[in-house]
């Protein structure tokens, strides 16, 4: 069988392999895209890894003032976690640290769905008696005194439990300038993906792991298969070339938006090719017995 | 199926009360029985087929034609899809206590015109009475409870009187003490009458400008806050005649500081 590549750079015939998850999504606003975006940037921080984090979550795209409820600029953000009580707890937590606190900032919903997680049903308490129930067509809002006027925030969010997280790509090159560059083009092609977030630093993960440790408290270790510096272990999956490896996950609420952004991604590395230092596409599993959803490289060439 | 026409054949001889011309009170009857019905208000007792001629047969869509301010109650108490045209004047109690559906009378009303409603759309195309989505009798406990109101004209006096949930518009102005002792919802127009907000516990009034206010409202400041866009939205999508009601920046009052204070008037400011 011929080996698969693109654009002269090799692409393993392997998979990733992706979990189910239950995903939510707001919507934040603010007088200008900058304070929108502080806000989006605050609440979505430290949350690249469900399971130290207690949600991935991240910024799926800018939105104009004409998407927005309130007319004003804004940014939708996802969020996974494991299940909807998970979800709940990081919304008040993260919502009340990080956007009710940001100056000039309504929340709104980010997401459609039948089940709902509460948002303002809790952050209103924050009023202390003082605040305004409003409901405007079907929708349910509440209006919290603050310092700068009032924090507008929707009563609650839609839930998806068909949402799924772990799509992944890892990009194998000569040096870790031209991986660097190279993982940046694949963050930015992979984000214009709608429904779709990279939660790690910049969209990208340097330190990929392995299930489990030789130190019994430690769930997952550093994956010695891709370390470039551990070549010479038996089990390496490195050639001599390779000194540099870099990770995309993307968390997405379809198969089919996750697919198209680690297509997108694969294609925007591959357009380096080997002349710029990109040498090989892979991409992380775990046998195939884990995740129900495998996203194969090869089908996205 | 068309359209059931009532169409009346002259000036009421007294007030006649309409609340049973409605889908569910029409329900099953024919022609003759409906035509049997009386609306009358007095031990005269004239009947449906005594004052309208009736065409038509789909209960689900009632139209009045040749309007009367002594056309009382016409929709009371609607629910579900139903939609109902009044062409000219309705009485009073025009969609009092209506839970769904649509009303719309091209002409004016009397008082309490969608007085204790809790759902569904009233449309007015002249001016509308006092009381308008206020209390439907003495004593109610709540007005307007939910639904829409719109009235393209001016209200009397006390609209949206206990008012505790959804949108009343009067687009030209109000009477005096709108939404008086309002403890929730929505009321819109370019002008209040005097003392706008009386005894009122909760609830929103924004306008373009007021009459006299009273001394217990206490300006809170001027904002754009993200609500009022929200709401101008939401108007601009509901009602759209009055989509340049609500003010971009407004002044806040907040009272009535007589009762609970968790009210507020927000004025266009510049």
């Amino acid at each position: 069988m011929q080996p698969l590549s693109l654009n002269g750079v090799t692409i393993d015939d392997s998979f990733a392999e992706a979990f189910d998850m239950a995903a939510t999504g707001l919507v934040i606003t603010a007088p200008t895209a900058r304070w929108a975006e502080i806000a989006a940037r605050t609440m979505t921080g430290f949350a690249t890894s469900v399971i130290a984090c207690g949600v991935e979550a991240g910024i799926d795209r800018e939105l104009s003032p004409d998407e927005t409820p309130d007319g004003r600029p804004g940014f939708r953000v996802l969020m996974f976690g494991f299940d909807g009580k998970g979800l709940e707890m990081q919304i008040q937590n993260r919502v009340g640290q990080c956007v009710l606190t940001s100056p000039g900032s309504a929340c709104f919903a980010g997401l459609d769905g039948t089940k709902k997680l509460k948002l303002g049903a809790t952050l209103r308490f924050f009023g202390d008696g003082n605040q305004i129930s409003k409901r405007l067509g079907g929708t349910h809002y509440w209006r919290v005194p603050v310092m700068d006027g009032e924090f507008l925030v929707e009563h609650s969010t839609g839930l998806s439990e068909s949402a799924i997280g772990g799509g992944n790509l890892l990009i194998l090159g000569r040096s870790h300038a031209e991986v660097l560059e190279a993982s940046e083009a694949a963050v930015a092609a992979a984000s214009t993906v709608a429904d779709v977030i990279l939660p790690f630093p910049g969209g990208i993960v340097r330190s990929g792991s392995k299930v489990g440790s030789k130190y019994k408290a430690l769930i997952a270790s550093t994956n010695n298969a891709f370390c470039p510096v551990l070549r010479g272990d038996p089990g390496s999956e490195l050639d001599a070339e390779t000194d540099c490896v870099m990770e995309l996950v993307m968390d997405g609420l379809s198969f089919e938006a996750i697919r198209e952004s680690m297509r997108r991604g694969l294609h925007a590395a591959c357009a380096f090719g080997p002349e710029h230092g990109i040498l090989r596409i892979s991409a992380g599993n775990y046998g195939g017995n884990l995740g129900r959803h495998h996203f194969k490289l090869r089908d996205l060439i | 199926m068309a359209a059931l026409v009532f169409r009346l054949r002259a000036a009421p001889p007294e007030r006649l009360d309409l609340s049973a011309l409605t889908p569910a009170g029409l329900v099953g009857l024919d022609r003759a029985a409906i035509a049997a019905l009386v609306v009358g208000t007095t031990k005269h007792a004239p009947t449906v087929g005594d004052l309208f001629e009736v065409s038509g047969d789909d209960p689900g869509e009632i139209v009045f034609e040749g309007g009367s301010d002594r056309l009382d109650r016409i929709g009371a108490g609607l629910t579900g899809s139903a939609r109902i045209t009044v062409v000219g004047d309705a009485g009073l109690d025009v969609g009092a206590g209506m839970k769904g559906g649509a009303i719309r009378v091209t002409g004016s009303a009397l008082h309490r015109a969608g007085a204790g409603m809790t759902g569904g759309l009233l449309t007015i195309g002249g001016d509308a009475g006092d009381f308008t989505g206020g209390t439907a009798a003495s004593g109610a406990m709540a007005g307007q409870a939910g639904g829409i109101i719109v009235v393209s004209g001016r209200v009397g006096d006390r609209a949206g009187d206990r008012m505790r949930r959804g949108l009343l518009v009067a687009i030209a102005g109000t009477g005096a003490h709108a939404g008086a002792r309002m403890s929730g919802g929505t009321i819109v127009t370019a002008e209040l009458g005097a003392e706008p907000g009386t005894l009122m516990k909760r609830g929103t009034l924004v306008a373009g400008r007021h009459g006299d206010l009273g001394p217990t409202f206490v300006p809170a400041g001027r904002y754009e806050l993200p609500f009022l866009r929200l709401l101008a939205r939401h108007i601009a999508t509901t009602v759209p005649v009055a989509a340049g009601l609500i003010p971009e920046r407004a002044l806040r009052w907040r009272g009535d500081m007589a009762a609970l204070g968790k009210g507020e008037i927000l004025v266009a400011a510049g």
